[in-house]
């Protein structure tokens, strides 16, 4: 990575940041989710705990002006369900994402810096978890230790940290052969000085940007576990509402908006998170070049929908 | 043999070997890099002295190796006469700030993300030396300005990248100078630079040898640069010094015939001092498999059957200059 001025200074990033679209329309679409997930019980037109008298109409009930998107199997408004279910999207991806960051950070770190036995150990550790397919995985952990939000957070968190880790370790490995890490040492400089100092602000560029690609695939993760039934039952979440929809019948019932409504919200998020990660990455590295057809080294390839997962 | 106490530093013996096989799970290879291999030097105080050789002969894991980067091999290296290896603690750390480095690369050797301030103030921080940030901030100032960065203050908040090539370096030797250090390591330290601005850098090193009375050993592959500028130059070959004497001696009656070659090669202004050339043939010196005997025969233009076999010892032809050929008396 070369030198990167832009991020010494609050506002020659923002204005740089500005003039980037990209990272702006992450940006934005990233604000309304949160101000919706913030402000739920004022903006959602009902409270999704609480019970309603289901009668054979409010069931399914095609989107009206009472229910702007329609109701659900079991009569609740599902555009409020909607706007809470961003809540749980949004917690579970920014603090599951928050530990695999912690995690492969500092393993990545530390495996670069040190290197030799230290550096093998890590990196052996690490192709380990990584040829685990996650989703399995992720699964049964879940499975077994019941499916609460925190739980669902920690083995997402937990199990998420590897590509971090790598991407981390290369750039430590690069980042401790240039000359000024031996001009410290040469001061006498210690490792907790160098590290802090010198490796981990070089690091941290790479750090944001593969964060907020790490917060989207979080959110991925949590979506397919609730789809798949495993969701915490005592809040409303859009894995949930897919699941439900396909398991209550609401293909049968032709109830789109049941299934359109949530899909929606994930895409909505998984998006804004990527388009964000991409204009940070264009603004911290502005040498970096990337183009939407090739592969680019921090580019995670991202599902649309939780189903391809794999 | 013993150090004089008159010496910043002597080196008696000083070996550093490297493992030639990268490390790995299966591989074994027991063959040695022998990066320096048996060095003797003196550095005396306040003295300017050239290091000079080619590529590879071993002179940037020398000054590591006197920084405490890397662990000698063997051999003794002696500070202000105390043997470096009795020193523990304080004292070792206390060394450790006396000997500072200048590096070869101003654009690389500077993080691009720290101000200039925060650049010079770091040794200061490292190693406790200013309880408040204001007095750190007027030691820094005081370095920066005698490091000819004037106004200092106006270089504080400055970044590496928007500074030239020379004030870079100058920003370099001020980091280096906070410390107070008695000896400078200058690892080819104009090299990089603009030829125009070489001149200037080797003045404030001299400056500072003449003001503060710092010994400097100034590594160079280049004849040219030290002629005015070093009080003695020590001519090293395949981790070993093949020659040295005052710059004079040597520039003028080289002895060992390694040198002799280096100099022919060496543009002189004044085309009667200008002698035959003497192209150096054969391989690059390979520091993994040393030629027996003189490890220069290989190369040697005048080499004897005698030179494959016995490894010269240093001979004295004045009290300041010494070489190590077995042909030097022939030669005279
Ligand atoms: N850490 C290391 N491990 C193994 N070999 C090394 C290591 N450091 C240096 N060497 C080898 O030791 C020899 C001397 O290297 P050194 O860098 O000291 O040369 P130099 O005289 O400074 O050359 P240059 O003028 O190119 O800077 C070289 O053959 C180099 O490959
Ligand atoms: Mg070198």
């Amino acid at each position: 990575m070369t030198d990167q001025p832009l991020l010494l200074s609050g506002a020659a990033f923002w204005k740089s940041f500005r003039r980037n679209r990209i990272a702006l329309a992450g940006l934005i679409m990233l604000a309304l989710a949160l101000f919706a997930a913030v402000f739920a019980p004022v903006i959602a037109p009902y409270d999704p705990a609480a019970s309603v008298e289901i009668t054979i109409d409010s069931i399914y009930a095609r989107p009206s002006a009472a229910h702007l998107l329609g109701t659900d199997d079991a009569g609740k408004d599902v555009l409020s369900n909607f706007i809470y279910g961003s809540r749980v999207s949004l917690t579970v991806g920014i603090f599951a994402s928050f530990i695999s960051i912690v995690i492969g950070g500092t393993l990545g770190i530390v495996a670069g810096y040190l290197g030799g036995r230290t550096e093998r150990v890590i990196m052996r550790f690490t192709d380990i978890m990584l040829v685990i397919p996650d989703l399995p995985l992720t699964v049964v952990i879940v499975a077994i230790t019941k499916p609460r939000l925190l739980n669902i957070i920690l083995v997402i968190g937990l199990i998420g940290w590897t590509t971090t880790a790598r991407l981390v370790r290369a750039q430590t490995l690069s980042i401790k052969e240039r000359k000024f890490v031996l001009r410290a040492r040469s001061i006498g400089a210690g490792h907790f000085h160098i590290l802090r100092r010198h490796i981990f602000p070089l690091v941290l560029p790479l750090l944001v940007v593969n964060s907020v690609l790490i917060i989207s695939l979080a959110i991925l993760n949590e979506s397919t576990l609730s789809f798949l039934g495993l969701s915490d039952p005592t809040v409303v979440s859009w894995g949930q509402m897919l699941n439900y929809a396909f398991e209550r019948g609401a293909m049968s019932s032709r109830a789109w908006w049941v299934l359109v409504t949530p899909g929606f919200g994930i895409v909505w998020l998984v998006l804004g998170f990527t388009l964000l990660g991409h204009g940070l990455e264009q603004v911290l590295n502005p040498r970096t070049e990337w183009h939407h057809l090739t592969d680019h080294p921090l580019m995670v390839s991202l599902p649309a929908f939780p189903e391809t997962h794999p | 043999m013993t150090s004089s106490p008159s010496s910043a530093l002597s080196l008696r013996n000083l070996h550093k070997h490297f493992d030639a096989g990268r490390p790995g799970l299966l591989r074994r290879d027991d063959r040695l890099v022998h990066a320096v291999d048996g060095v003797d030097l003196d550095l005396g105080r306040g003295e300017i002295l050239a290091l000079v050789g080619e590529s590879g002969c071993g002179k940037s894991t020398l000054a590591l190796t006197l920084l405490g980067l890397e662990r000698p091999t063997s051999g003794e290296m002696y500070f202000e006469g105390t043997d470096v290896a009795r020193l523990r603690g304080a004292a070792l750390k206390d060394m450790h700030k006396r000997i500072q480095m200048v590096f070869q690369d101003p654009y690389e050797s500077l993080n691009p993300m720290m101000t200039i301030e925060e650049i010079v103030e770091e040794p200061l921080i490292v190693h406790r030396s200013f309880p408040t940030s204001d007095q750190r901030r007027a030691r820094v100032i005081q370095a920066l300005e005698d490091a000819g960065l004037k106004p200092a203050d106006s270089f504080l908040d400055r970044l590496p990248h928007q500074l030239s090539g020379g004030q870079r370096q100058r920003v370099v030797i001020a980091a280096s100078l906070v410390l107070d250090p008695t000896i400078l390591l200058a690892d080819e330290p104009v090299s990089m630079l603009d030829v125009s601005i070489r001149a200037e850098i080797l003045n404030l090193l001299a400056d500072l040898r003449a003001r503060q009375g710092i010994s400097i050993l100034f590594i160079t592959h280049d004849f040219g640069t030290v002629a005015h500028f070093a009080d003695r130059i020590a001519v090293m070959y395949l981790g070993r010094i093949v020659e040295i004497g005052r710059t004079e001696e040597v520039l003028r009656a080289p002895r060992h015939p390694y040198t002799k070659a280096l100099l022919s090669v060496v543009p002189v202004p004044n085309p009667r001092l200008r002698q035959k050339r003497t192209i150096l043939q054969g391989e690059t010196p390979n520091p993994i498999d040393l030629p027996t005997g003189c490890r220069f025969h290989p190369r040697c233009p005048i080499a004897e059957d005698r030179c494959r076999l016995t490894d010269p010892p240093a001979v004295t032809l004045s009290p300041s200059h010494s070489a190590a050929c077995l042909l030097i008396e022939n030669d005279k």
